[in-house]
């Protein structure tokens, strides 16, 4: 009986705070609403029994780059965004696709015959871990390899032109 | 008991919502949140799939995109810097010119 209300509020917050997102003009304000939704998706990943993304998800999304984030807003002292002719132009017709792909995504989906029931899977960290350093090796060595190049990448390119 | 299409459902709500913004914002920063408002979203479907068809890998998957992820925020805000100190604008739309 739970785990409803459980999905029912966070995914509402986390709607809620997307609409946010969306609807301030200032990029704080969005960035302390996406924290908002990170931090609820944390809680539908715990639901659905996943524990180390739950974990993964505040300790590097809402922790790790969202203060990247709010460091350069607050570096390049970013203000209110302003409107253009072109962005009233995507408004006009973003919103209607948009809201038509959603809707589309919506209907397609939730005739799915309800499959898995929650509480019943729980991913052991023991398990993604051998999962991780058996099975996937390769890639993990690969993303390695790819966080090293982009901490040089974001070295060479914020530095300032002597 | 949650149904799993519930969860696709937020997924596909939170992906449309990413699109949106991306195409409506004039903030480079905020264009940047809307692509990960995205990732979150296929996050979000990852986890479920992985919980309805009893598979680990999914989670792995996630990793990965965060990893990615954290990636290409860090060049990209990166490069937002590298544009706002010769341009002195973050709207997308004044940024349309090859050279100075």
């Amino acid at each position: 009986m739970l785990h409803p209300i459980l999905f029912f509020v966070f995914a509402t917050l986390c709607v809620a705070a997307a609409v946010n997102l969306l609807a301030q003009k200032h990029p704080i304000n969005s960035a302390l609403s996406l924290i908002v939704v990170m931090v609820s998706l944390s809680v539908l990943y715990l639901l659905l029994g996943a524990e180390f993304v739950a974990a993964v998800q505040v300790i590097v999304y809402a922790g790790a780059i969202m203060v990247l984030f709010i460091f350069v807003i607050m570096l390049l002292n970013a203000g209110e965004e302003e409107h253009t002719h072109g962005s009233r132009v995507a408004l006009l017709l973003g919103l209607p696709a948009v809201s038509l792909f959603a809707g589309l995504m919506v209907w397609v989906l939730g005739r799915r015959p309800g499959g898995a029931h929650l509480g019943e899977f729980l991913g052991p960290t023991k398990e993604i871990a051998h999962l991780l350093f058996r099975d996937f090796l390769l890639p993990f060595e690969v993303t390695s390899v790819l966080i090293l190049i982009a901490i040089m990448g974001a070295v060479v390119l914020a530095r300032r032109e002597p | 008991m949650v149904p799993i299409s519930y969860y696709l459902v937020l997924s596909a709500i939170l992906f449309g919502m990413g699109v949106l913004g991306f195409l409506v914002k004039r903030n480079v920063i905020t264009l940047f949140m809307s692509i990960e408002l995205m990732l979150n979203a296929v996050n979000l479907a990852f986890v479920a799939f992985a919980t309805q068809w009893n598979a680990l890998s999914g989670h792995v998957f996630v990793f990965f995109v965060m990893v990615v992820a954290a990636a290409e925020a860090a060049v990209g805000l990166a490069i937002i810097i590298a544009v706002y100190r010769t341009r002195q604008t973050l709207n997308p739309d004044r940024v349309d010119l090859l050279k100075l």
